[in-house]
């Protein structure tokens, strides 16, 4: 979706300002609103990419002016709407109402030491690659109202293949219902001026991510 | 924000579906255990092992597993290294990617809205935020995290440091510098 959080290439936000000695949470709550959030991500219900659709999809006002994990935690909240673990009256009352539904997984305390690592997001290829490293590809035109991962300020740009990464779990399909659906993930670099013009910095490369049904042939 | 987190940890709590030891063993691993620090010693690591080097920049996670240093490490790590020509930087433009386990967790700067949209168009303004100013000819790349491979910067050892054991070397590897928006300590800024 064309949200607000596809922020790169935007004006207004102002200077990078950065915090010294920033400790990791500026407060308790936020701490424990991090902690639900990947406790509740073990549950077996949703992935990341759902939890990041959550979040893009607060209204844009919210999330431009929630902090980090307030926006946490309000994704969080309809995350647990949505799959009917917490109910709206419960979370007005600010108590449970009801008892637990079974969820697929509980997160052990013992378990968390494994969690503080990444699984594989790798999945078995059913296809071959389609591009090659040195290959020119364009980014696709695509604004799909739903999850994806393509930001805007490549789309329609000419860039090439750097790196292929292997079959990956495709965001856009698993937020909507579609399972995996692992595709070919490639490192695609654009050179700064074909996305910002002529006039812009000439020793800048940007590269993203880019699943293969981002790509076409130019 | 306060009374509303709390509320839903209770409400979580009381239906079964969160253990509090759990979140309390969650924030202390990010309070105390996980931070940049690791991603130092792996830094430091490839400053005195050339091989090691290689390796990391063509499989950092296969490198840093074989490294023996960590019980776990993640998937999809990628270690890009700076040159006397490149500088690197990392960013994540539509979320907050990072590479958590290596690094701990992202400084507010590095979620914050003016530096996911700037770090893409303007990083040679972005890094004069930071006080770092590059040779007018240093090619700049940026790398977008927009799937879930996850980016370290390796950057170029300091010049009056041979002969150094890793460990001290490590004390000059920064949170920034690994990110990009950073260089290391020099030998007579430690300890300062």
């Amino acid at each position: 979706m064309n949200g607000v959080h596809d922020m790169g290439g935007m004006h207004g936000f102002g200077p990078v300002v950065e915090e010294k000695d920033e400790p990791p949470f500026h407060e308790k709550w936020e701490g424990r609103a991090y902690a639900m959030h990947r406790a509740m991500g073990m549950a077996g219900l949703w992935n990341l990419d759902m939890s990041r659709y959550a979040q893009e999809t607060l209204p844009a006002h919210v999330y431009l002016k929630s902090s980090y994990y307030e926006r946490w935690s309000r994704g969080l909240e309809k995350l647990l709407l949505q799959f009917g673990l917490v109910s709206k009256d419960e979370i007005a009352a600010q108590r449970s109402l009801a008892p637990g539904k079974p969820i697929p997984r509980k997160l052990a305390a013992a378990d968390v030491p494994k969690i503080l690592t990444r699984s594989s997001y790798e999945r078995p290829a059913r296809t071959p690659a389609r591009f090659r490293v040195g290959d020119r590809v364009r980014a696709r035109n695509i604004n799909p109202p739903t999850h994806t991962r393509l930001p805007r300020y490549v789309r329609g740009h000419l860039g090439t293949v750097e790196a292929i990464r292997g079959c990956h779990v495709f965001p856009d399909s698993v937020t909507t219902g579609k399972g995996d659906d692992a595709q070919w993930l490639y490192t695609v670099v654009f050179d700064g001026r074909d996305l910002w013009g002529p006039q812009s910095d000439p020793t800048v490369k940007v590269s993203v991510e880019a699943w293969e049904p981002y790509l076409e042939t130019p | 924000m306060q009374l509303r987190v709390r509320a839903l940890e209770s409400i979580l709590t009381e239906k079964g579906y969160v253990e509090p030891a759990a979140l309390d063993a969650i924030v202390e691993a990010y309070e105390t255990k996980v931070g940049p620090h690791r991603g130092a010693q792996v830094v430091a690591r490839a400053w005195v092992d050339p091989q090691f080097k290689d390796a990391l920049v063509k499989d950092a996670t296969a490198a840093i597993a074989a490294l023996g240093m960590f019980e776990r490490v993640s998937e999809h790590i990628v270690a890009v290294a700076n040159t006397p020509h490149l500088h690197n930087i990392v960013v994540c433009t539509l979320c907050s990617c990072y590479p958590w386990d290596m690094l701990g967790l992202p400084p507010v700067w590095y979620k914050s809205a003016p530096y996911r949209s700037r770090a893409v168009s303007d990083p040679r303004g972005v890094l004069q935020d930071f006080g770092l100013a590059l040779a007018p000819d240093t090619e700049i790349r940026v790398w977008d995290s927009t799937a879930e491979t996850r980016f370290i910067v390796v950057p170029m050892r300091p010049a009056g440091t041979d002969g150094w054991s890793e460990d001290k070397l490590a004390r000059l590897v920064t949170r920034n510098c690994m990110i990009g928006t950073g260089l290391p300590l020099r030998p007579e800024e430690l300890g300062k």
